[in-house]
């Protein structure tokens, strides 16, 4: 069964866009927060999962004009829903 | 951390280049300078500030500082760190700047003008450099600079940093004095309805894109469909296997021909000099000296330029083309599993080139036990001072055949010779992350930038430099050292009636056999032993002081150059593996261990210099005893 949406930019199917939903760092690294920010992960903003790692781990992620190498654990931190 | 030094100039107003990772800053510093900083296209290259001068186009002279690129004006790692300093005016030794250049990448202006708004903010005097001009069009992205610059309240220049395009304008601009106006946060915040915080720049730039029209999808690149195949997760690491790999194949099939021309030309020399310079009574210290000392030693070490230059063409064509981000990608889960993260490894890629950039490299990594990992495993990436010892062993003892698959054995056993450093740094790297990290936990957030085509002009300037410094090297450094142990190894002469060589009753000699003592159990001779002491200043010293001491204990006639042959016929294979897995770990050159202490500590500069001993004892030593029980002694 698919998940329903907002669900985790992780589990997004490749190359299909989506919108930020919110970004919500764990309580270890409150820091990943403003860093997703200063990189473009702000609600609204247009994000595509582009490519998976061998394992799944780590990503590659298109927010809005540019491309990032994420962890999954990073990923995990960013909600999307459906363009 | 100690930061770099920089010179106060009192005269002249102070200019600094702001902007995001790769967004063109250095190209755009050695343009306006006429320096040679080093560019190259991931995030990352620039890691301290750096100071050039400018002339207006009216003839002013004004300081310009480049400081490394950041996302925003909250530092998370210590080079991001410098440039927040210097923007607020706390960096040691240096006056906030008077005016800010924000360099802006006009393919990416969503992102890149986040930071514009945070530094007008600051209500410093600011230009902004809409850099990459000719990329956004060719992307179709129109950027309407006069709007633009109405927008910001700021004035905007159009450049092609890379080919010094638009330079001109900005030099020009700089002499209008509205372009040093001082910007009250008030008024700067009155402008286009700026946000008074950093949570509103993001829709801020939204709504400038979309007021100039260039708000829209980005288009499907070039770069999406190279990364298909550059990114798969199995065609991925394929091809970046194949590529290391051809890399050390091209290193040795290459240079057959320029090595040998070299070769011949500097045994041609000798053989000058060793005729036409006098021979009788006190002259033929004179004649061995330049026979002996220049020619066969630091003439031994010029043989391996092709090599070297061979080496940093493929490493520069890597750096260029913005592969090296995705080689990162596709080694992070690799990288975890020691403990470090893909972020370790552009700085451990650069220390293939030196370990002393690389070393400066780790500067970009945000964790501070991993860039202290990083750094203690940096000096085990073979770096290109090692390829000249290398060469020479392999070329002496490893035949120029092919074998299975039609492979050089000579790239391939250099290309285990580089996959044994790598191991080896890993293998340290999972140990540490055995004992010291708990809870560790690191940050990827990586850029991948587009790629580009590599330019002629960079690749050749790059080599060119490359080829300056290893000159400097063999005409500097490595010349004084083979001069010295020339010098070491010729006195005392022998008293009349010695039965030896006369190298073995000189002060060389001596101490070679005494360091023989603690290097006899893993296979090293006694003129090796005496070559690794000046080995420790530049690792290519061991080819040339192995050449003096050899070409010295040659009896008579001997060729000045032919040190191949000659340690051929005299060390057994067995010594010259161990000699080779000696080099993998072997404590760095000394420069390396002084990176280390600057970077780090001292502390860790020892640690580094004992663990590398150890370990590179450790390793020669099976290397020996393996091979003489395999009867290769």
């Amino acid at each position: 069964m698919k998940p329903h949406p907002p669900f985790r930019l992780s589990e997004s199917p490749l190359r299909h866009p989506f919108t930020v939903h919110a970004v919500q760092a764990p309580a270890g690294t409150p820091e990943w927060a403003s860093q997703l920010h200063d990189l473009g992960f702000v609600p609204g903003e247009r994000v595509q999962l582009m490519a998976r790692g061998l394992g799944g781990d780590p990503l590659v992620v298109r927010v809005g004009w540019s491309t990032y190498a994420l962890r999954l654990a990073e990923a995990d931190c960013v909600q999307v829903l459906p363009a | 951390m100690q930061e770099a030094v920089i010179h106060i100039h009192p005269a002249g107003a102070l200019l600094a280049l702001v902007g995001n990772p790769n967004c063109g800053k250095t190209a755009l510093f050695n343009s306006l300078t006429g320096s040679r900083q080093k560019v190259a296209n991931y995030a990352g290259v620039t890691v301290e500030r750096k100071e050039g001068r400018l002339t207006t186009t009216a003839g002013r002279a004004l300081r310009l500082l480049d400081l490394p690129g950041t996302y925003s004006l909250q530092p998370r790692s210590p080079d991001e760190r410098v440039t927040a300093d210097v923007l607020y005016g706390r960096a040691r030794g240096e006056k906030r700047p008077d005016l800010v250049v924000c360099v802006v990448d006009a393919t990416n202006l969503r992102r890149n003008l986040k930071l514009v708004l945070a530094v007008r903010r600051l209500g410093l005097p600011a230009v902004v450099v809409l850099n990459m001009a000719d990329l956004a069009e060719a992307r179709g992205l129109s950027i309407d600079t006069d709007a633009l610059a109405h927008e910001l309240g700021l004035p905007v220049v159009r450049t092609v940093a890379t080919r010094g395009t638009g330079v001109e304008d900005l030099r020009r601009l700089l002499d209008e004095p509205s372009a040093w106006k001082q910007r009250s946060a008030s008024s700067a915040a009155a402008t286009a309805g700026t946000p008074d915080s950093e949570a509103g720049d993001h829709e801020a730039v939204h709504q400038i894109l979309v007021r100039l029209g260039l708000e829209g999808h980005a288009p499907e690149l070039i770069s999406d469909h190279i990364d298909r195949v550059v990114l798969h997760p199995l065609a991925g690491p394929v091809l970046l296997a194949v590529l290391l790999f051809a890399v050390f194949q091209a290193v040795f099939t290459w240079s057959v021909a320029p090595m040998d021309a070299i070769k011949a030309g500097t045994e041609w020399l000798g053989q000058l000099a060793a005729t036409t310079l006098p021979q009788q009574g006190a002259w033929h210290w004179l004649n061995s000296l330049v026979v002996d000392g220049v020619i066969a030693g630091a003439g031994g070490v010029l043989v391996f330029l092709p090599q070297i230059v061979i080496l940093f063409f493929f490493i520069l064509v890597l750096e260029e083309s913005g592969y090296l981000p995705r080689a990162a990608f596709l080694l992070d889960r690799l990288m975890g599993g020691v403990g470090l993260s893909g972020r370790s490894f552009i700085p451990l890629l650069s220390s293939f080139a030196c370990a002393v950039p690389g070393i400066m490299a780790a500067r970009t990594i945000g964790n501070p036990r991993d860039r202290l990992v990083t750094i203690l495993v940096a000096p085990l990436m073979t770096c290109s001072a090692r390829l000249p010892v290398y060469a020479l062993l392999i070329g002496a003892f490893i035949p120029a055949r092919r074998v299975a698959g039609g492979l050089q054995l000579q790239g391939l056993v250099l290309f285990g010779l580089y996959a044994a450093g790598i191991v080896g740094a890993l293998a340290v790297a999972w140990l540490l992350k055995r004992l010291t990290t708990s809870g560790q936990v690191r940050t990827l957030m990586m850029e991948l930038p587009a790629y580009h085509v590599p330019t002629v002009r960079n690749i050749a300037i790059g080599l060119w430099q490359r080829v300056r410094i290893f000159l400097r090297r063999v005409g500097g450094v490595i010349l004084l050292l083979t001069l010295a142990l020339w010098f070491l190894a010729s006195f005392p002469a022998p008293p009349a009636g010695f039965t030896g060589a006369a190298i073995e009753y000189s002060l060389a000699g001596r101490l070679g056999h005494l360091l023989a003592v603690i290097f006899e159990p893993i296979g090293f001779n006694w003129q090796i032993s005496i070559a690794l002491v000046p080995g420790m200043a530049a690792r290519e010293v061991l080819v040339s002081s192995l050449g003096t001491v050899y070409a010295l204990g040659a009896t008579a006639d001997d060729t000045a150059a032919a040190l191949v042959p000659l340690i051929a016929g005299s060390w057994s294979l067995a010594t010259a593996l161990s000699l080779l897995a000696w080099f993998v770990f072997a404590p760095q050159c000394l420069s390396t261990l002084a990176a280390v202490r600057r970077e780090a500590s001292f502390s860790m500069a020892a640690t580094t210099a004992a663990y590398l001993f150890v370990l590179a004892y450790l390793a020669s030593f099976a290397t020996y005893r393996i091979a003489l029980a395999f009867g290769l002694g």
